[in-house]
């Protein structure tokens, strides 16, 4: 979970600050694109090291799944039956208790997107166009439940990290004594930073900022 | 004050179980929550009913024995407090009170909201001890021992092994428990020896009982009498990556 977790952590934040390069300007966010697959060129052939990316990054995925339905799995196992009363959680986490079925949005989310952004499936302009195109595409004001689903998911993603990465810490037996606080605050500042930077450029291209 | 307790009554192990209403009057505010209970059972006996079983010993919140899921909340919402020391002013005259066992499938119920907590004499008897070489005690300040360390694995070592924090964690975990007694012998001189195999031993002891897996959501600690704090996993963990490598 903390492994994985951590993978995908860093490609958030590569991934987030690619995408306000769209604040620059078409030309910027198509280079940018195209930079992503002749990283490293003429050393490393094109696309080789945005594959292998792609690769890490469904294995992280894969795994973090797995990891997360053994724990669900084992937690059904340990209490057969079930409290009576309504449980009240005594340890203000809200976050916490998004995990689950935050997750699962999430990777409804990842779905869509990637039909979306990667494959034009579900995007007006289609796998043809250049990805700026795709970008103002998808999030015209039309097309606003799309934006809404982003904004929805994007505020689990927060959620997900705000309990997820200071989580990753204790479970590799890196967090301790005094520390909590400090990396609870971290963990809510980098989930509140991913969740701006992420959301600001489907709000761009809704207000006309970015076009 | 009156109440309206709704109890967990289970005639043994392989019974099915049900909830059970019972009026209770004239209860007065300073008995504490198992006094309330013994009340109520004084009751049942003299209509020739069957006293709710429950487990207890000490009565000053020190043994471990008492323990029951009140409205909810293992040990009920006062916080940093057994059963027993839970006291009936904490509740509204007329209220209605929902009272279960421990339920985690490690725990099997034994008679109403008596379990068998077992699993944790077996995680202990895995690597909870220090193996010494007899002798008369050395001089108390032979081994020094840092100030920061001996209150941190005195911390640890007021755990009682209620069992709250299996009862209130979502995942039925053992953590807090297993992770309270690694951190006090592992954080003094005299554990040291063992500390790898102790930490390894205990923890895989803990997920063959049937325990489940931590996802640090800190229900434990919150309701822990004794308020183990959250670190001694993260310690734990530390301690068996160390020894699984």
């Amino acid at each position: 979970m903390a492994v994985t977790g951590a993978i995908l952590v860093l490609f958030l934040l590569g991934h987030m600050a690619g995408n306000l390069k769209a604040f620059f300007g078409a030309d910027a966010f198509n280079h940018y694109a195209e930079w992503l697959r002749t990283m490293g060129s003429p050393a490393v052939p094109y696309r080789v090291l945005l594959t292998v990316t792609e690769i890490v990054l469904v294995v992280a995925v894969v795994l973090h799944m797995w990891s997360a339905v053994s724990l669900a799995r084992r937690a059904a196992q340990a209490r057969p039956v079930k409290y009576a009363a309504k449980r009240k959680s005594q340890a203000n986490g809200y976050a916490t208790h998004t995990m689950r079925y935050g997750g699962v949005i999430i990777l409804l989310f990842v779905i869509w997107h990637l039909l979306d952004m990667t494959f034009g499936a579900v995007n007006p302009k289609g796998f043809d166009a250049e990805p700026f195109d795709r970008l103002v595409a998808g999030f015209d004001p039309s097309r606003w439940w799309v934006t809404l689903f982003y904004v929805v998911a994007m505020i689990m993603v927060g959620l997900h990290l705000r309990h997820g990465l200071w989580s990753a810490f204790q479970t590799l037996g890196l967090a301790g004594g005094r520390s909590y606080g400090k990396l609870k605050a971290t963990a809510a500042l980098v989930s509140l930073v991913l969740v701006i930077g992420f959301l600001s450029v489907p709000v761009g291209v809704m207000i006309g900022v970015i076009k | 004050m009156n109440l309206t307790l709704k109890v967990w009554r289970q005639n043994g192990p392989s019974d099915e179980g049900r909830m059970v209403t019972y009026k209770v009057e004239d209860v007065s505010p300073d008995m504490s929550f198992l006094e309330m209970l013994d009340v109520l059972n004084e009751r049942l006996i003299l209509a020739g009913d069957d006293p709710i079983a429950f487990d207890h010993d000490c009565r000053e919140g020190i043994c471990g024995m008492c323990g029951m899921v009140i409205n909810g909340v293992a040990h009920g919402e006062q916080r940093a407090t057994t059963t027993c020391q839970l006291h009936m002013r904490h509740f509204a005259d007329g209220a209605e009170i929902t009272i279960e066992p421990w339920r985690a499938a490690p725990f099997p119920v034994v008679k109403d909201l008596v379990v068998d907590r077992s699993a944790f004499d077996r995680i202990i008897q895995a690597g909870g001890f220090i193996s010494v070489p007899a002798g008369s005690a050395p001089d108390a300040h032979s081994v020094p021992v840092k100030k920061d360390d001996a209150d941190a694995a005195f911390d640890a070592a007021t755990c009682i092994g209620c069992g709250a924090c299996v009862a209130a964690c979502p995942n039925g975990s053992a953590s807090l428990f297993t992770a309270a007694k690694i951190t006090h012998l592992g954080l003094l001189p005299q554990g040291q020896p063992e500390r790898d195999s102790r930490a390894k031993a205990m923890v895989e002891q803990m997920d063959l009982e049937g325990f489940g897996g931590c996802t640090n959501t800190g229900e434990c600690t919150a309701v822990c009498p004794k308020g183990i704090p959250l670190d001694t996993i993260a310690r734990m963990n530390a301690d068996y990556l160390k020894a699984s490598k």
